[in-house]
Formats: structure tokens, C-alpha cells, sequence
């Protein structure tokens, strides 16, 4: 087997020099009832390079590739150009088959790594410190609201109506075991999102008032108005972001107040993988929140000689420490999502990212004003970055997404499909456009809608 | 200067001093192939960029509602050629298993097969959106239901859920599920049993599902003190954790029992699967009476490390937790089309404890274990433990005779070996010998993990080392342990050929810098 070094010669010195002979004597622990008599059933034995291949593209042939088709999904991943050297940096093997940075004296290549791509994510977000990644949006999300509840020891959590649902249901998920108490509702379909609405729901109980920025249906609003409500009743804001692309034209969440900033990185390096791996994004305005942040955080010292090096540190918040007391269980975080984001901001810099930033704006006021002119179509947002919200008549939006799917378009993600049995969603459809996204695939996708949109619902 | 020692050893250019041979101080700080790398924010600027985009189109006018970002984020680039050696100068900073073996216990570095990195990245996989139409993603649901079969076939389980993101994230769901099957019961009970030699994850886990942990002794043989834990058992226990082989490197040999006496309280199984690369393909853990177990692809089933994760955890469950399952997962219709059940195809037989992450978990891992278990097959992972073990073994008893092993004598140690660090000389500790086997060229074991052992020392060798790569590591090992026996003080400055010297971690610590900050000026 081309995985396994030892031969059968070896296989009998090493069994003789343990005192074995033959290898089930070092099995001999395993009760009687779970011994088996040979390979376990029902699995196929080994396969050579080439068939695995063979089998695997055999699957991956049966999926339509967003390169191969226009394409106008997001809804929390997003489609972007990854430049090549992206993944030429991330396949070196001494990042790929390294681990968790132990042993810093010979981890100083991700340490410093994970040194420079907290300054950026920290940059981005307006805030001060960030941590070295988490697993996604969404958890990072839930992990936002557990430290604002520590901060503040209170257990009450207003989310936003326009905040990612499947992020809402990851926070409900968890807080039916903590016992947080979790205020949340479905979006309104309206242009601006109803911010008097969700401030009034903020009392002197509440740990945090989650907002998303720009929201689900693609609107940015004034987050300094929210940051004041929730300060003045005591509360921390936390601001989550899916698109880290929009903060280079739009304003940080740390400038207009957010306490917490939490995120989705994979639009930056990571690419769209069916979902994950991702890239959880943690950073804090205030430095004295640092010692109530989740996961690893990476710090500058020096080494013996006085030459300046990064470890590990303020460990005492995690579990290998703390056990039941750590701020939270995460371990393994996405350490080689963060080297991808940090090789793509990189290439990008400071003027990279606002030019890619415009260039998706531009292209989304070209997709929307487009998009628009079809009959029986109608934008909602008057603010969007790079995704808006399209009310469509006649058919549900989601059956309009299957039957682009079935004309090989990828035309977006139905509101239906995110929040099912939702009346008043059931005819909006998001669509996001990106510097990939061609004037021709706009075009493509205004011509079907037009068709489709027209079509009566069965 | 160093005190001498009885093993004579000495750090090169003390001897080189000595020797009045020393080679020069260079100017650069470099040293041949041992280069310094400023930080990025040292060399970068923000109007250099390694992107060159389309010229930007014709505009209209911005709709950002007016909130522009105008002030300077404080990004920097560099071109492609200064980013490729940027970080190609940091990777070198770095210990991989690429460059030599890396014996890190409970972590499971083994070799990442590039068929797995080259098959991840085919378009079909890394270029589908989590939220396309399920009729246009029917191969990646395909990938997803066939490591799914895969993993319940190898564990005997009956279900499994595969969102979670890594082993700590399975934890809680396997934890979370149990929980809501007590509470479907009419009671979600007060706490979990923990056995003092647990991974942290595990009472931080069970803490943050709302749980009251309590600790269960080893036996001096280093397995669970059976009847301590049966003592403790009663109608408030929701579940005992217990990691299986163990983090002493041992097989629960009376897991059965303990299973058994567990259920028979209502209580419930969780086996921490970290540890599986020991089984794998020889014992199914669904005979051993688990009801929850996660499994780390990024461990068992060769998916890169990547400097701390992406992991990914899929949870197996018995019967009896099965329909308490995370959404979203993959299910067969009746056509033989996959689809995916989100929250408005549950119905009553789905108790399902809500959701655990935004999308349907790690694509990119699930395309890399499946290909790692379709080059193994079933005979191939049954190997795979079989070395894993005889590796270990082989290393434990060729150290016991100059190092302590508290377990030696507790029967065959299974894919990992653990030593302590009773009778080093001079003050010297578990972590000066951990320093002094980077100066030889290896990453370190794991030490002072589990706790139950001084000085602890988890060496986990995997089976993708060969005979010759753990004997000469077994060299290295003694002399370095002849060196700690013998009070060399030299050891307590180790490494000197790192990149770094020792680190000052309390430093960073007290007074933290975690970001970088532009000098004034």
C-alpha cells in the first residue's frame, strides 16, 4: 500500500522486539465482543491512484461549477477570483502538514503568519485585536453572543430580523442549552431595514444587540444609531459581516461603534467548497474585552537571544487549560483558511481591495439597474454593496431558481429557500454579483427572468 | 557558557569556539539558507498591489447609502514576486511532517496524500455554491451520503451527522444530542462524567452545554477507575465522555462494562473518537455499546493539519440519539435522489436539536477523507492501525529501560506510547527534552498532556513512518533522554539551531501585543 512504509520484514523484527508474535497479541485489550475476523464488511478493499481518480471525478462531473455557468449566488459565500499564488503558498508543505503552533520555536512561519493576518482582520473590521480565525460566520456569530453574555452577565440576545437565518438558527441552537434567551424575527420586506423596530427591543437586560452589515437582503444601514441604543442600556453591539469585500467601500463596523465584530473570511482566499472549510472572523474594539475572547491568539515576544518572535498566548482562556471554565471548547481552528485569506489581502493591499470593492459595486449597479427593467421585476434595496434583493412576480422565486438551474443559470438564492413557509419571502430572490460576473452572464440572466417571471404560477 | 556535563554534549559553536574555528556574523542576520523575514507590515505598502483587475467600468453613481469608507484601512500588498517569497521565507520558519516526523500524541500527524489535495480542488468540488439548486450539486450530496456510509460501516453505528467543523465542534453536537434526547425524555439530568485523563475539550464542552462536569480517577494501570465511576452513577448522570483508546494510549478494556452500567442509570455514551487511527478497520466502536462518537477526518483519514485546522468532526450515533440530529444532512429519497433536510423537512420523527453551522460542514475535508478511504479500502485501514500500534509498541519498549513508563507494564499500548519524567537530573523537565529534540531535528511529542502523568510525554509515531525513520528517532530519543538523566544543563537553553531561540511566552503574556502597530512617525 503506497501509504505504508513498513514492510513484512519490518513488521516481524518489530514484532519480535516487542515480545510479539503476531499482531493480534497487541490487540489483546479489545473485549471478545468487538473482535472481528478479518476486514470489515461491506467496504471495497484498496484502489490504485488511478481508480480513486477516476471514481472522484466521476462524482465531481455530476456537479454544475459555478466557473462553468453565470452564476449570482451568495447569501453568505460569494464567488471571487483567487489569485494562483494563493494556493501555490498554501499547498508548501510546511504549512499544509504543520499543526496548532506548540512548539514555537519551530512554528515561527505560521505564528508570524497568524501575527499578520490578526493586524489585517483587526484593520478591516475597525477594531483593535482579533483572534486567529474560528470555524465559520456562524459559529463565530454564537461565539459573540457567549462573550457579550460574560461581559455584560446578562443573558438576554436581540438579533436583528435581518441577520443571516442560518446564523439565527446556529445562536438558537446553542442558547436552548446555555439558557441565553434569544429575541429574533424574519426580515420585513422593506427598503430600509426597520432599525427603530429592533432598538426598541433593547432593555436593560440585554448582553447584545446582533446586527448584519451589509444584511441579508443585501441593505447597509447606520450602525452608530444601534451602537447608541445598545450603550445606552448597557448592552455591547455585535456587527456580523459575510462579505469581507464590502469593507473595502463601505465603512468599518468598529468606526460606527460595533463592540464585536464577527465574520465569514471565505470570500477572501478561501473559495466556495460547498460550504466549508471556511473562515471564522473574532475581533473586539475594546482591548480590555481581550481576556473574554474564544479561540488561539497570537502574540509578539522575543526569544532568548532578544530577537523578536510570536507564540501562543493568553492561553489561560482556553480548554487545554481551563477545562470547564475556558471561554469556549474550540481547539483546531481553520489555520490554513486564515493563511489563504491572509496570502489574497496581501496580494490585494490597501488599493487592491477598494479597486475589487468598486469593481463589484459597479458591476451590481449595473446587474440591479438591469435586472430592474425586466417587467414584473422590482429592486428593494436602495443601498446594496455587491448583492440586492429583487421582488419577482407570479412564481415563487423558488421556483423560478429551479427552472434557471434547469436552463444551466445559476440565477441566486431564493428568500423561499432560507426562510421556507415565509409567506411574505416566498417571492424575493437575492442575487449577488462579483467581479467575476460577466455584462453578458447579466445579461443572460435578465433575458430568462423575463421569460420565467412572466410564465403563470402553477 | 555551560556547565559540564557527563554526556559531553555541547552546542556547535561553543565547540566551534573552543575549537577557535567560528564562522562570522553575517550582516543580514541570515544565515545560508536560514533567512530572516520582516513582517508584512515592515515591507508592504498601501498603493502596491500584486492584483491587476479589469480596468474598472463605466460607473453610476455609488448606492452605499452614504457610508463610504473614507478614511485608510491600513492594509498593505506586495507584488506577486515579494508575496510568493514572503511567505515562502515564513514556511521555512516551519516544522511539517513534509520535512520529518512529528510524533505530536492525540494529534495524529500522518502523511497527507496530494491525491486528496489535487481531487479537493477539481471545479465540481471547489466551485459549487453550499446554496445551488440540489439537482445542479447531486455529486457533492453522492460525496457526503458515501463517507457518511463509509464512516458507520467502520464504526458500526447506525447514524451519523456530518456538519461538525472539527473534534470539538463534534463533541458539542454528540453532547447537544444527548441533551435533547434527555430533555425529549422529560429531564435533560445535571452532568457529565469525565475521566481526569480527558482532552480539555471535553469538560469545556459539557460546561458549555449547560452541564455540571465531574471527574472520574484512573486506576494506577491508567485506564478509568471502574468502579469509581459506577459509584458515581446515578439518575443525574446525562452521560460519561470517555476517549477510547485512551489519552494514556491504552484500550479501555472494560469499556463494554462501563457502557453497560452507564445505560443501565439512563445515561449515555459519548466516546471521544480522537484516538481512532488506533482501530480503525479492526474495531467498530457500535460494539462496544457507544452512543455518540466524533470522528477527526483531519486525524484518522489524512486531511491536512494546515497549521491548526480546517478539522472536521463528524459525529456517529446510536439508535437511540439518531433522531436527535443536527440539521442539515443528506438524505435519499425514494426516487434515489439525494436531497439535503434543512428545518422545514423535519417532521415527527426528526427530534433534530437545531443547527450547528450555516452550511452543510466541511466539503473540502469530506472530498479529501473519501478519496483517503477509497486508497485504503477496508484492508488498508485495518493496516493502517496495525502499524499505527506496532510503531508505537515498538518505541515504547525500546525506551522503557532509560525512561519512565507509568504504563508499561499495563499490557500492549495501542497507537500511541506514553512516558514520564521521573529521574531527570538537575532540575531539567519534560519541556527542556522537548527543546532538545528540535536542536536533533524532530517536533517535540506532546508533553505534559494527559495530565494524570509527571512531566508527561505522548508520543504517537502514526504508521506512515518507516523502520528506519523510527529507529533513528529512537537515537536521537535516548541520547536525548541520557542527557536529561545526566542533569545536562545545556538542555535547558535548547533549541540553539531553531530558527528561535527559546520564547518568551509569560512575557507575551503579561503585557499583550497581538496586532501590529505602525511606528510613530
Amino acid at each position: 500500500m503506497r501509504y505504508l512504509p513498513l514492510t513484512d520484514t519490518d513488521r516481524a523484527d518489530m514484532l519480535a522486539k516487542v515480545g510479539a508474535s503476531n499482531i493480534d497479541d497487541l490487540f489483546v485489550d479489545v473485549p471478545e465482543v468487538a473482535r472481528l475476523d478479518g476486514p470489515i464488511r461491506d467496504l471495497p478493499m484498496h484502489a490504485s491512484e488511478m481508480a480513486v481518480e477516476r471514481h472522484m471525478k466521476r462524482l465531481a462531473a455530476k456537479n454544475l461549477a459555478a466557473e462553468n455557468t453565470p452564476f449570482f449566488l451568495g447569501a453568505g459565500a460569494y464567488r471571487h477570483h483567487v489569485p494562483a499564488s494563493v494556493d501555490t503558498v498554501i499547498q508548501r508543505g510546511e504549512f499544509l502538514t504543520a499543526y496548532t503552533p506548540y512548539q514555537p520555536e519551530i512554528a515561527q512561519g505560521t505564528l508570524q503568519m497568524l501575527f499578520e493576518f490578526q493586524t489585517q482582520v483587526a484593520r478591516l473590521y475597525g477594531c483593535t485585536v482579533a483572534n486567529a480565525s474560528l470555524y465559520d460566520g456562524s459559529t463565530a456569530c454564537w461565539e459573540a453572543v457567549a462573550m457579550a453574555t460574560r461581559v455584560t452577565k446578562r443573558k438576554r440576545a436581540v438579533l436583528s430580523g435581518a441577520l443571516h437565518p442560518h446564523y439565527a438558527q446556529v445562536v438558537k441552537t446553542m442558547a436552548q442549552f446555555t439558557g441565553d434567551e434569544i429575541a429574533d424575527s424574519a426580515p420585513a420586506i422593506q427598503t430600509e431595514p426597520d432599525l427603530e423596530g429592533l432598538t426598541a427591543r433593547i432593555d436593560d437586560q440585554t448582553a447584545c444587540v446582533v446586527v448584519q452589515y451589509p444584511d441579508i437582503l443585501g441593505r447597509i444601514s447606520d450602525l452608530s444609531k444601534v451602537a447608541e441604543a445598545a450603550h445606552a442600556k448597557g448592552a455591547l453591539l455585535v456587527v456580523v459581516n459575510t462579505e469581507p469585500v464590502a469593507l473595502g467601500a463601505v465603512k468599518s463596523p468598529g468606526e460606527m461603534g460595533a463592540d464585536i465584530v464577527v465574520g465569514e473570511g471565505q470570500a477572501i482566499g478561501v473559495g466556495l467548497q460547498f460550504g466549508g472549510p471556511y473562515l471564522g472572523l473574532f475581533a473586539v474594539r475594546d482591548p480590555k474585552h481581550v481576556r473574554q475572547m474564544p479561540g488561539r491568539l497570537c502574540g509578539e515576544t522575543t526569544d532568548a537571544e532578544g530577537k523578536r518572535g510570536f507564540v501562543l498566548t493568553l492561553s489561560t482562556r482556553e480548554q487545554h487549560i481551563r477545562r470547564e471554565k475556558a471561554t469556549s471548547n474550540i481547539c483546531t481552528n481553520s489555520g490554513l483558511c486564515a493563511l489563504a485569506f491572509s496570502v489574497h489581502m496581501t496580494l490585494l493591499g490597501e488599493q487592491g481591495l477598494r479597486e475589487l470593492a468598486a469593481e463589484n459595486h459597479r458591476l451590481a449597479c449595473h446587474a440591479a439597474d438591469r435586472l430592474e427593467k425586466v417587467p414584473g421585476v422590482r429592486l428593494l434595496n436602495r443601498a446594496f454593496f455587491n448583492e440586492f434583493t429583487l421582488m419577482l412576480d407570479g412564481k415563487p422565486a423558488r421556483e423560478i431558481v429551479r427552472n434557471l438551474a434547469d436552463r444551466g443559470i445559476l440565477g441566486g438564492v431564493s428568500l423561499g429557500r432560507l426562510y421556507p413557509g415565509v409567506k411574505a419571502l416566498e417571492h424575493a430572490l437575492l442575487v449577488a454579483v462579483t467581479e467575476t460576473t460577466t455584462e453578458d452572464d447579466i445579461e443572460t440572466l435578465a433575458t430568462e427572468l423575463e421569460a420565467l417571471v412572466k410564465e403563470p404560477a402553477q | 557558557m555551560n556547565a559540564p556535563n557527563k554526556s559531553g554534549w555541547k552546542p556547535a559553536m561553543e565547540a566551534a569556539e573552543e575549537g577557535g574555528v567560528r564562522g562570522p556574523v553575517t550582516t543580514t542576520g541570515n544565515r545560508a539558507l536560514m533567512l530572516e523575514e520582516p513582517l508584512l507590515f515592515e515591507i508592504g505598502h498601501a498603493e502596491t498591489t500584486g492584483v491587476d483587475l479589469p480596468p474598472i467600468g463605466e460607473g453610476t453613481s455609488p448606492r452605499l447609502g452614504g457610508f463610504e469608507r473614507s478614511d485608510p484601512i491600513g492594509l498593505v500588498g506586495l507584488t506577486e514576486p515579494e508575496t510568493v517569497r514572503h511567505y515562502t521565507r515564513l514556511s521555512r520558519q516551519n516544522y511539517g511532517i513534509d520535512l520529518g516526523f512529528f510524533p505530536l500524541g492525540s494529534c495524529t500527524m500522518k502523511h497527507n496524500p496530494r491525491l486528496n489535495e489535487k481531487l479537493a480542488r477539481l471545479p465540481g468540488f471547489a466551485d459549487i455554491h453550499p446554496l445551488a439548486p440540489q439537482s445542479s450539486v447531486q455529486g457533492a450530496l453522492e460525496v457526503i451520503d458515501e463517507l457518511a456510509t463509509w464512516l458507520k460501516t467502520l464504526t458500526g453505528m447506525p447514524a451519523v451527522a456530518m456538519s461538525p467543523k472539527a473534534g470539538a465542534h463534534g463533541e458539542l453536537c454528540g453532547i447537544l444530542a444527548i441533551r435533547a434526547a434527555h430533555t425529549a425524555a422529560g429531564n435533560p439530568r445535571e452532568v457529565v462524567l469525565v475521566p481526569e485523563s480527558a482532552h480539555g475539550t471535553n469538560p469545556a464542552t459539557a460546561a458549555f452545554a449547560g452541564y455540571k462536569v465531574d471527574n472520574i480517577p484512573a486506576t494506577p494501570e491508567g485506564r478509568v477507575d471502574v468502579e469509581a465511576l459506577k459509584a458515581r452513577l446515578g439518575p443525574d448522570v446525562a452521560a460519561v465522555m470517555i476517549t477510547n483508546p485512551n489519552t494514556c494510549g491504552l484500550f479501555e478494556t472494560d469499556f463494554r462494562t462501563i457502557a453497560d452500567a452507564v445505560h443501565e442509570v439512563g445515561g449515555y455514551v459519548y466516546c471521544d473518537g480522537a484516538n481512532f487511527n488506533a482501530i480503525v478497520g479492526r474495531v467498530r466502536p457500535g460494539d462496544l455499546g457507544v452512543d455518540a462518537m466524533h470522528i477527526n477526518l483531519h486525524k484518522t483519514f489524512s486531511t491536512p493539519h494546515g497549521g491548526g485546522g480546517p478539522g472536521s468532526g463528524p459525529v456517529v450515533f446510536s439508535e437511540a440519539l439518531a433522531p436527535f440530529a443536527p440539521l442539515p444532512y443528506v438524505e435519499k429519497d425514494a426516487t434515489g435522489e439525494l436531497h439535503i433536510v434543512e428545518e422545514e423537512n423535519t417532521d415527527e420523527e426528526h427530534q433534530t436539536f437545531g443547527r450547528m453551522t450555516v452550511f452543510h460542514g466541511q466539503m473540502g475535508m469530506f472530498t479529501r477523507a473519501l478519496t483517503y478511504m477509497l486508497s485504503h479500502g477496508a484492508d488498508g485501514l485495518k493496516q493502517v492501525a496495525e502499524d499505527a500500534v506496532l510503531n508505537a509498541n515498538y518505541i515504547l519498549r525500546s525506551l522503557e529501560d532509560i525512561l519512565h513508563a507509568p504504563f508499561a507494564d499495563s499490557g500492549p499500548c495501542m497507537h500511541e506510547a506514553l512516558f514520564g519524567d521521573k529521574d531527570f537530573g538537575g532540575g531539567l523537565s519534560t519541556l527542556d527534552l522537548a527543546k532538545g529534540l528540535i536542536d536533533e531535528g524532530y517536533h517535540p511529542m506532546t508533553v505534559y498532556f494527559p495530565l494524570v502523568v509527571h512531566g508527561a510525554m505522548l508520543v504517537e509515531p502514526t504508521e506512515t513512518e518507516s523502520k528506519a525513520s523510527i529507529d533513528q528517532f529512537i537515537t536521537a530519543f535516548r541520547s536525548v533522554t541520557e542527557r536529561a538523566l545526566a542533569g545536562d544543563e545545556s538542555l535547558k537553553q535548547a533549541p540553539y539551531y531553531a530558527p528561535r531561540r527559546r520564547l518568551d511566552e509569560t512575557a507575551a503574556a503579561r503585557k499583550p501585543r497581538l496586532t501590529w502597530e505602525t511606528p510613530e512617525g
